[in-house]
């Protein structure tokens, strides 16, 4: 799966919260078309980590670096490397006074500078693509949970990303509209995006996923395929957050 | 009603309230943009413009606004010698508007301040994520919804202004207040009268406009 270079490689990353440790030492690196799952018990640091790598989240020592380049301070080189890297949220985050399809288009018009008809076009294939292309003059307030973030992730795939974060993209919604949204980043997946996704889906994560990254207490505590990662954790940490989701 | 039914004070009535239309109208605008630009500086990174920003609004919030305009009239004009037109009244009218400006800007800018507190933070991190620089940001995603949530506190401020603008009567514009002021002077018999309509006319126009903002905030609440 992997060739060539990382995508994403994160070198002896350290994060506080001021007294909090949130970023341990974490050192780990995500190959290009590699589907990298992140998973562990709430306050890990594992949102932290996914948020790191488009800097949304600066981190306090260590280095990032994004398809060679390390990560910009600030100002325009750093939102020209957001630019690059689609990010989907818990809460989906979609522009509340916009339409669905100017959520999408907005990127590609403002960040991009493409003509407005040719952005519509590509959006509107990319809404039929997730599904919602009959919703596109509506308000994200108008459409379920499992829509919105179905277009949010079409907003991220508009900028032709190299890479897709997920953070915990299935958490706020209601059950039965999990399924759709996994559906969609099952396919990418398979399509070859580079995907970093912090879930307690474990499903995706067996199915999906090629590797799976255990954290705990900010530490990266395992990192294996997943099916050895399910099999056999090899920490206490792990069999003990296992047992826990895996019973029920 | 005779004292209206005299030509003369007629047309200083009117003319009057269009004075008050005038410097409403500019100074509602210039607020605004004024308001919008010390909006920014207040929520920027930037500490130079944070301050001030801050310093803005504590210095015109917290004087008097007659202060406000005499300082236009006796500092700007009579002192520093800031004439903007040749025309007396309209240098007048000038300085009033700045002082008017100057002050309800302050106004206009907490009341979008308080309008950002109310986008919630993942607007502008979605924001950010798909790569708008921080100025983009603010004027494409933030300060749009924030402005529809204040939409009836902007009305409210723009009630005050219309009411506020009588206070340049005090460096000798002939507004509303100016004139009511010579009528009553000059008919001491029709004080009341006098008084009701020129109160009147001040709620007539602003009574709507305050149902009218009411209807706008609905119509632009942004759904969440």
């Amino acid at each position: 799966m992997t060739t060539g270079e990382p995508l994403i490689v994160l070198d002896a990353v350290n994060k506080w919260f001021g007294p909090l440790h949130v970023l341990d030492d974490v050192s780990l690196s995500v190959g290009r078309g590699e589907v990298v799952v992140v998973i562990g018990p709430s306050g890990s640091g594992k949102s932290t980590l996914c948020r790191a790598i488009n800097r949304l989240e600066p981190i306090s020592s260590g280095t990032i670096i994004f398809d060679g380049q390390p990560l910009p301070a600030e100002g325009k080189p750093l939102a020209k490397l957001r630019s690059e890297v689609g990010m989907v949220f818990q809460s989906f985050n979609l522009f509340a006074h916009k339409t669905i399809l100017e959520n999408v288009t907005l990127g590609p018009i403002k960040v991009r500078k493409e003509k407005p008809a040719a952005a519509r076009e590509r959006g509107l294939a990319l809404l039929d693509r997730v599904g919602i292309a009959n919703q596109a003059d509506k308000f994200p307030a108008q459409l379920s949970g499992g829509q919105q973030q179905r277009v949010a992730i079409a907003r991220a795939l508009a900028m032709q990303p190299k890479a897709m974060l997920f953070d915990e993209p299935t958490s706020a919604l209601d059950p039965e509209m999990v399924g759709e949204v996994l559906d969609v980043m099952t396919s990418l997946a398979r399509d070859g995006m580079t995907m970093v996704v912090v879930t307690h889906e474990m499903g995706f994560a067996r199915h999906a996923a090629n590797r799976v990254i255990f954290m705990a207490d900010g530490q990266l505590v395992e990192d294996a395929p997943p099916e050895e990662f399910f099999a056999n954790p090899r920490s206490d940490r792990a069999k003990d957050f296992l047992s826990k989701i895996l019973t029920h | 009603m005779h004292v209206f039914a005299d030509p003369t004070n007629f047309d200083a009535y009117v003319s009057s309230f269009l004075w008050i239309l005038k410097l409403t109208g500019a100074s509602a605008v210039l607020a605004l943009v004024l308001g919008v630009l010390l909006a920014a500086m207040r929520v920027s990174p930037v500490p130079v413009l944070r301050g001030f920003g801050a310093a803005w609004v504590n210095i015109f919030r917290n004087t008097p606004l007659t202060l406000v305009i005499f300082f236009c009239f006796f500092g700007l004009y009579s002192t520093l010698g800031l004439s903007l037109v040749d025309d007396l009244d309209l240098n007048n009218f000038w300085l009033g508007v700045i002082g008017l400006s100057a002050y309800t800007a302050a106004f206009v800018c907490e009341a979008l301040r308080s309008g950002v507190n109310t986008v919630p933070a993942g607007q502008a991190e979605a924001a950010r994520a798909i790569g708008l620089t921080f100025a983009q940001t603010l004027r494409i995603v933030v300060l749009p919804q924030a402005t529809r949530s204040v939409v009836a506190p902007l009305g409210s401020i723009l009630i005050a202004l219309c009411k506020n603008a009588t206070i340049v009567g005090t460096i000798g514009l002939m507004e509303s207040s100016n004139v009511m002021k010579d009528l009553i002077n000059s008919n001491g018999d029709a004080v009341i009268p006098i008084f009701l309509v020129f109160a009147g006319t001040f709620a007539a126009f602003l009574i709507p406009t305050g149902y009218f903002f009411g209807w706008l905030a609905n119509r632009l609440a942004v759904k969440r």
